[in-house]
C-alpha cells in the first residue's frame, strides 16, 4: 500500500517531507526505473503540481531553472550562446520520451556519476537553492552532490532550483558525450566547456567532466593553465597531466579506467575546441 | 495510513474514463489492465525500449514511467485512438512499407513518430531517428520504418493483392499485418480471461547455490495466497530438454539450482496480491556455491561439474573430418592462425515471455509465445504427466524470438498451476526475469589455423571451438553440430579438421539464437580469410571468390552441391567494392582523427534440422460455403510465414490470395510444422505448402476435367474452373464433407532429404543451403576508437524470392543484430539484465543498407526458393571486424568491439 501525495503549494510539500520519510518524485524516469512494482513504492511526494517549481525564468541576478523543469523545455528554450552545451546536454539525455519527463532536479538529485546534465551546469557555475519547513539554502552545484547517489540533501530538504548567476551567461559553450551507442546510452566520459575569448585571449573558461570519477567534476588546474592564452595554443595546452588530478575513472562494463584517462583528454578537447568554434 | 486511490479521472483518445487505482500505479499497468487498452505494450517497465510510449498532451512519455497521478487533467493517447474505424496514413505507411515485422514495437513507434509529425509534418530522416531514437526494435532494423514514416505526407496508394498466380515474387504486405499496426494483435500478455490467477516465480539469487524451503504453507496462508507450487507438486517427469536424449532441465529446480534465476517455487493468486508480493520473503534458505562461468573455467580439469553425468563438463562435441589438414597445412605456403573470443548474446525480442493457460474440460489450454507449439505442448504433457491429447498450444502473435522462443518458458509453469488450481493462470515475464532465465547466444573461444598454397587457393582448416552452453543442455548439441559443418564458410576446403565442443557451466542456458554457433565461427574464419588475402596479395573480394564453392563441388562434408549462389553474391559487390575502395582512399588521404575501411564477408547456411527428419505438415480445404482455408502451423514470429507460405501455396493452386483464409498455429487445428527455426520455414514449410496446393488443385481439375492450365477462381461460394475451351463451376454444398468439415481437401508432408553424418562428419546434412556475402563500411575515430558503421551493402542468394519486401526486412534485421553483435552487445550474468546496461542498436545505429537479391534456384526449394532468416546475420559481424582493421589495423580478438577494447587494439596495432 503506498501512499502518493500530490501537494500544489510548495509549503504543503514542506509539511508532507517534514513529517516523514517521503520520497520526492517529479518526471519518475529513476524512480520506476529502480523498482519493479506496478506502484511507485511509497510514501511518495510529487512536485509536479508546484507551479514555481517548473520553468525558466530571468531573474535579475541571472536565470533559475524550476527543480521540476523538464528537460524538454530547457532544450528547447530560448537562451544564451553560453547555454548551448546545457542545451546539447538536455537533447542527449535518454530519449525524447524520458526528456519530457525526466527533471533537471532529478538528474542532480539522482547523483549518478554519469548524470548528463552535471558538467554544463557546472561551466554556467551553477547553484542549487534548497528549502525545508527550517528554511531555504543555497549551495553550490559543485558542493551538492558529494558522492555517486550521494547529495547534501537533507531529510525534509527539496530542491527548489537551480540559478545561473548572471556572470555565467558569457561566451559559448558545448557538450560532447561518448556512448557504446548513438541513443538511450549512459555515458562512458563526458565534458562540457564554456569559455569567452576577447581579443584572441581566453577570457573565461570552466571545464567539467563527466563519468570519470565518483562525481562529476570541474578541471580547476586546467581552466587556470589556459585562462589568459591565446586561441591558437589553447589545444596544444590541453594535455593529460592538467586533466590527470582532477579525475579518477573505474573498470566498469562500459569501458577500463585506462580507456577512460584517454577519452578524457578527448572529450575535454572536442569541448574546449567546441566551445571557442562556436564563439567565431 | 492515508491512502489516496479513489477513483482517478483520465481523458485517454478523446473520451473521459474513471478508473479506480492507485495514484502511485505505472499508467501503462492502468491502460492495460484497468481500461483494457492492451495496445500499448510493455517490454522493459523502465523507459529503456520505449515499447509503451503514449502521447500526454501530444507530448511522447513512457507510459511505464508515468504515475497515473501525473495524467489527471491531461489528454492520453495510445495506439487505440490512431485508428477512427479505418487505419490511418501512418499506420498504412507502416504496412505498405513493412515497416511492422512481428509489432510489438510498433505501438510505441507509431506514437513516438505521431508525436514527431504534430510537431513536424514533413520531417527529415535525422528529426525522425531522434524522434524513434528512443523505441527499440529487433526485427526490421528501422528501415522501414524511417521510410514509413518520411513517406507519411504522401497519399498511400492502396496496393492491390496480386492475381491468381503472380502471388510469388509480388512484394506484397504481410497480410496479417492489420493487427500489428491497430495495435489489436494479441501477444502472450494481452489475452487475460476473467478471474485469472497471477502466477510468479521464486528464484535462484545466485549462479549457482543450495537451497532448503521453510515453512511454505504458512508463508502462503499469511499472505493470502491461492497455491504454492514446488517440484513435489509436479505431477509428470520434472525434466526436459529440447532434443530426445538430452532431458537435463527441472521445471522447477530442488535442492540445488545450476544458474541465476532458476525457478524453484511458483506462487499462484489474485494478480494484485501476487503482484505486490515480496518474493525475498519466501521462506527459502539459499546456500551460495562458488559457480562456475566461463568455457574456459568449465573445461578446467578438476573444477566442479554442473552435471554428474557430463565429464569435464562437456556436454557434447561435434566434428568434421575431410582430408588430412595437419599435413596440408605442413605443405601449405602461408597459413593464418587466429583465435577469437565470443560473448553472450542476448536476444532481446520487445515481448518479454507471457501467457495464460485455462482448462477446457480434461484439455490444458496454453495461449503463450512461441516458435515451436509441437515442442511447448510435447514438453508441457511431459511435465504435467498428460496425454498429448490433453494439452493445446494456441500460439499467441509472438513478440520476437530469433530462437529464444523454442524453448518453453512459462508453459509448463503455468500450465501447472492451472491444472492444480482449475483456474486460469497467467504468466508476464519482466524484463530482467526474461534475461536472466531465458537462452542466450553461446559464448565461444575458437582458435583455428587456415593455408593456401602459393596461388592463393585454400588448402586445409583446422577449427577448434569450446561453447559455453550454460546450465542446461537446450539446444547446445546443435551448435556442437552445426558448428564443424559450417566454419569451413561457404569455400573449398579439400582438407579440414573442426571440432566444436558445448561446455556446461552455471551461466544462462545458451540454445539457439539465429545461426546456431555459425555467426561466432564465420568470424574467425573470415577474418583469417583477410590475413590470407594479404599473404597472397590478392584483393580480398577476389581471394573470396576464387575460393568459392561452385556447383558440383564438394562441400567439407563431402555433399555434392548445387544451385550454389555464393560466387553470385561475390560478384554482386564488386563493383561497390571496387568504388567503395577508391572513396575510401580518398577520404582517409584527407582526414586525421576519423579513417574508413572496408570488410567483406560471406555465409552460407543449412536450411533445416542437420540430417534429422523436420517434417512440415499442410493442409489445405475448401468449406461446403466455398470458404477455402489454409491451414499454416508455422509460427510467425514476425519474419512472415504467414504470408510467404500462403503466397506459395496460392500460386501452387493457381488461385488469389485474396481467396485464403488463414488458419494459424494452433496444435488442435494446425497440422505439425515444426518449429520456426533454422531457417526453414520458407524451405519445409513451403514446399508442403507448395504439395498441398497442387494437390488441391489436381483434385478440382479432376472433378470437372478440365486441362492443365485452367484457371481456378472461388467466388460466390462456387467453384470457378475455366481452361479456355471448357468452363465448369462446382458447388461445395452439394459435395460431402469430411471429419475436418471440408469438400475438398489437401493435405501435405515434406520432410527434407538428408543423410546421416558418419564419425567424420561426411554425409548429408542438409536438403538446402541460402548464401550471402556483405559488405561492410566503417569510420573509426582513431582517438577514441569509436566505430560507426557507414554502410552496409548485402547480396543474398534467396533461390527464388518469394516476397522482397519481407525478404529487406529480413536482411536489415539481421544486420542490425549483427551490428549489435560485433559492436555492443555482451550479457554478463549478474550485471546486465537490463535493456540500459545490455546495449541493442536504436535507430541511429544503423547504416545506410543497399540490398541485392540473387536468385540461383535450388533444385530441392519450393519454387526454388532457400531458406534466409538466419544467413542475413552470419556475414555482418565479420564484415564490421575486417573493415574496422582495414581502417585503423586493430586486429579484435574478444567481442563486442567496445571502444576501449578498439583503441586498445589500435595502439597494440601501432608499436
Amino acid at each position: 500500500m503506498s501512499d502518493y501525495f500530490t501537494p500544489v503549494t510548495l509549503s504543503d510539500a514542506l509539511e508532507w517531507l517534514a513529517c516523514g520519510q517521503g520520497r520526492v518524485a517529479a518526471g519518475c524516469t529513476d524512480l520506476f526505473a529502480a523498482t519493479s512494482y506496478q506502484n511507485m513504492p511509497g510514501p511518495v511526494v510529487d512536485i509536479t503540481g508546484i507551479a514555481e517549481l517548473s520553468g525558466i525564468e530571468v531573474t535579475p541576478e541571472g536565470w533559475r531553472i524550476g527543480s521540476a523543469t523538464p528537460w524538454s523545455l530547457l532544450r528547447d528554450a530560448d537562451l544564451p550562446a553560453a547555454f548551448d552545451g546545457l542545451r546539447q546536454a538536455a537533447a542527449e539525455i535518454g530519449s525524447v520520451q524520458i526528456q519530457n519527463a525526466g527533471t533537471v532536479g532529478g538528474n542532480l538529485c539522482n547523483a549518478s556519476p554519469a548524470a548528463d546534465g552535471m558538467p554544463a551546469l557546472l561551466t554556467l557555475d551553477a547553484e542549487v537553492e534548497l528549502a525545508s519547513v527550517q528554511g531555504r539554502r543555497r549551495l553550490a552545484l559543485a558542493n551538492f552532490v558529494t558522492g555517486p547517489r550521494q547529495t547534501a540533501l537533507q531529510s525534509g530538504e527539496l530542491m527548489l532550483a537551480v540559478h545561473i548567476p548572471a556572470t555565467a551567461g558569457a561566451g559559448t559553450s558545448t557538450f560532447v558525450k561518448l556512448g557504446a551507442r548513438k541513443y538511450m546510452v549512459i555515458s562512458i566520459a563526458m565534458a562540457a566547456a564554456r569559455v569567452l575569448i576577447l581579443e584572441g585571449r581566453v577570457a573565461e573558461i570552466a571545464v567539467a567532466i563527466g563519468a570519470c570519477g565518483p562525481v562529476a567534476k570541474r578541471l580547476d588546474a586546467l581552466e587556470k593553465a589556459l585562462l589568459g592564452r591565446d586561441v591558437d595554443e589553447v589545444r596544444e595546452q590541453i594535455s593529460q597531466a592538467l586533466i590527470a588530478p582532477d579525475i579518477s575513472p573505474i573498470d566498469d562494463i562500459r569501458a577500463d579506467r585506462a580507456y577512460r584517462m584517454d577519452a578524457a583528454l578527448q572529450m575535454v578537447q572536442r569541448a574546449v575546441s567546441g566551445a571557442m568554434e562556436a564563439g567565431k | 495510513m492515508k491512502k489516496m486511490n479513489a477513483s482517478i479521472q483520465l481523458r485517454v483518445n478523446g473520451e473521459n474514463r474513471w478508473v479506480d487505482a492507485e495514484s502511485s500505479r505505472r499508467l501503462s499497468a492502468v491502460l492495460r489492465d484497468d481500461l483494457q487498452l492492451r495496445g500499448t505494450k510493455i517490454g522493459c517497465d523502465a523507459g529503456d525500449c520505449g515499447a509503451c510510449t503514449v502521447l500526454l498532451d501530444d507530448a511522447p512519455v513512457c507510459a511505464c514511467l508515468t504515475p497515473v497521478a501525473q495524467v489527471r487533467g491531461r489528454e492520453v493517447t495510445t495506439v487505440e485512438g490512431l485508428s477512427d474505424g479505418a487505419l490511418s496514413k501512418l499506420q498504412n505507411a507502416f504496412l505498405r512499407h513493412g515497416a511492422a515485422q512481428c509489432g510489438i514495437c510498433t505501438p510505441g513507434m507509431l506514437m513516438a513518430a505521431v508525436g514527431l509529425v504534430k510537431t513536424t509534418p514533413r520531417p527529415s530522416r535525422a528529426q525522425v531517428e531522434t524522434a524513434l531514437g528512443g523505441v527499440l526494435c529487433r526485427c526490421t532494423g528501422y528501415k522501414k520504418i524511417i521510410d514509413a514514416i518520411l513517406d507519411v505526407g504522401e497519399f498511400p496508394e492502396p496496393v492491390a493483392l496480386p492475381v491468381a498466380g503472380a502471388a510469388v515474387g509480388a512484394p506484397i504486405e504481410r497480410l496479417d499485418g492489420v493487427a500489428k499496426v491497430a495495435g489489436t494483435e494479441v501477444f502472450g500478455a494481452d489475452l487475460v480471461p476473467e478471474n485469472t490467477l497471477l502466477v510468479r516465480a521464486v528464484r535462484s539469487p545466485f549462479h549457482a547455490a543450495t537451497l532448503t524451503f521453510g515453512d511454505i504453507e504458512n508463508w502462503r496462508f499469511q499472505h493470502g495466497l491461492e497455491a504454492v507450487f514446488t517440484a513435489n507438486d509436479i505431477p509428470g517427469q520434472n525434466y526436459y530438454g529440447v532434443i530426445p536424449g538430452f532431458e537435463d532441465q527441472p521445471a522447477l529446480a530442488q535442492e540445488f539450482t545450476r544458474y541465476k534465476g532458476e525457478a524453484v517455487a511458483l506462487v499462484v493468486g489474485a494478480p494484485k496480491l501476487v503482484e505486490a508480493l515480496d518474493l525475498e520473503t519466501f521462506p527459502v534458505e539459499w546456500r551460495e556455491v562458488s559457480p562456475v562461468l566461463t568455457q574456459e573455467q568449465a573445461g578446467v580439469a578438476g573444477e566442479r561439474l554442473i552435471h554428474e553425468a557430463c565429464k569435464g563438463n562437456v556436454l557434447i562435441s561435434g566434428r568434421v573430418v575431410q582430408g588430412d589438414a595437419k599435413s596440408a597445412l605442413e605443405n601449405a605456403e602461408f597459413i593464418a592462425s587466429g583465435a577469437m573470443n565470443t560473448a553472450y548474446v542476448e536476444h532481446a525480442p520487445i515481448e518479454p515471455e507471457a501467457g495464460v493457460a485455462w482448462m477446457e474440460g480434461e484439455v490444458l489450454n496454453i495461449h503463450a509465445c512461441t516458435q515451436a507449439p509441437i515442442m511447448d505442448r510435447d514438453t508441457t504433457a511431459r511435465i504435467l504427466g498428460l496425454p498429448l491429447e490433453c494439452v493445446r498450444i494456441r500460439a499467441s502473435a509472438t513478440g520476437g524470438g530469433f530462437g529464444t522462443k523454442l524453448d518453453v518458458s512459462v508453459q509448463p509453469l503455468i500450465g501447472l498451476a492451472t491444472l492444480l488450481t482449475g483456474r486460469p493462470c497467467r504468466m508476464v515475464y519482466s524484463r530482467s526475469i526474461s534475461m536472466q532465465s531465458t537462452t542466450k547466444r553461446h559464448p565461444a573461444s575458437m582458435q583455428a589455423n587456415i593455408g593456401i598454397d602459393a596461388g592463393g587457393m585454400l588448402q586445409a582448416m583446422e577449427f577448434a571451438g569450446d561453447f559455453n552452453t550454460g546450465a542446461y543442455s537446450s539446444w547446445g548439441p546443435t551448435v556442437a553440430n552445426r558448428v564443424p559443418v559450417h566454419a569451413s564458410g561457404p569455400y573449398r576446403m579439400p582438407n579440414y579438421h573442426a571440432r566444436a565442443t558445448a561446455l556446461h557451466s552455471n551461466g544462462p542456458t545458451s540454445g539457439a539464437f539465429r545461426g546456431f554457433g555459425v555467426p561466432q565461427a564465420a568470424i574467425l574464419q573470415e577474418i583469417l580469410f583477410d590475413d590470407l588475402a594479404e599473404m597472397a596479395m590478392l584483393d580480398r573480394l577476389e581471394f573470396r571468390r576464387k575460393n568459392a564453392l561452385q556447383d558440383g563441388d564438394r562441400t567439407v562434408c563431402g555433399q555434392e552441391m548445387h544451385g550454389v549462389g555464393i560466387g553470385d553474391c561475390l560478384d554482386a559487390l564488386r563493383q561497390s567494392w571496387d568504388k567503395a575502395n577508391e572513396e575510401v582512399a580518398v577520404f582517409n588521404a584527407n582526414s586525421q582523427t576519423l579513417k574508413r575501411g572496408l570488410g567483406v564477408a560471406s555465409c552460407w547456411y543449412g536450411c533445416g534440422n542437420t540430417a534429422l527428419p523436420n517434417p512440415s505438415t499442410i493442409r489445405l480445404g475448401i468449406t461446403p460455403d466455398g470458404t477455402l482455408c489454409l491451414h499454416q502451423g508455422a509460427s510467425d514470429i514476425g519474419q512472415g510465414a504467414n504470408t510467404v507460405i500462403t503466397q506459395i501455396c496460392a500460386d501452387a493452386m493457381g488461385v488469389a490470395i485474396a481467396d485464403f483464409t488463414l488458419i494459424n498455429s494452433d496444435t488442435f487445428l494446425t497440422p505439425d510444422c515444426g518449429k520456426t527455426s533454422a531457417s526453414r520455414q520458407t524451405f519445409v514449410t513451403g514446399k508442403a505448402a507448395e504439395a498441398a496446393g497442387r494437390v488441391l488443385r489436381k483434385n478440382i481439375l479432376g472433378m470437372v476435367n478440365t486441362g492443365e492450365a485452367a484457371q481456378i477462381t472461388l467466388l460466390d461460394g462456387k467453384i470457378a474452373v475455366n481452361d479456355g475451351v471448357i468452363s465448369r463451376q462446382i458447388d461445395p454444398k452439394t459435395l460431402e464433407t469430411n471429419s475436418h468439415g471440408y469438400v475438398l481437401m489437401a493435405e501435405e508432408t515434406y520432410d527434407p532429404p538428408t543423410k546421416m553424418l558418419d564419425e567424420n562428419g561426411q554425409g548429408v546434412p542438409y536438403a538446402v543451403y541460402g548464401y550471402g556475402a556483405q559488405m561492410a563500411e566503417v569510420e573509426i575515430d582513431m582517438t577514441l576508437g569509436t566505430t560507426r558503421v557507414v554502410k552496409i551493402t548485402a547480396a543474398h542468394d534467396l533461390g527464388r524470392v518469394i516476397n522482397p519486401l519481407l525478404s529487406e526486412g529480413q536482411i536489415e534485421g539481421g544486420i542490425a543484430q549483427g551490428l549489435g553483435m560485433a559492436l555492443m552487445e555482451e550479457y554478463i550474468p549478474g550485471r546486465t539484465e537490463n535493456l540500459h546496461d545490455y546495449l541493442i542498436p536504436t535507430i541511429g545505429d544503423m547504416p545506410e543498407v543497399e540490398i541485392v537479391l540473387i536468385e540461383k534456384p535450388d533444385p530441392e526449394g519450393p519454387m526454388g526458393a532457400k531458406g534466409l532468416g538466419e544467413h542475413v546475420l552470419i556475414p555482418t559481424a565479420p564484415a564490421i571486424l575486417n573493415a574496422i582493421r582495414d581502417a585503423s589495423g586493430a586486429r579484435i580478438t574478444q567481442l563486442p568491439a567496445l571502444p576501449h577494447r578498439v583503441l586498445a587494439a589500435i595502439k597494440e596495432a601501432g608499436k
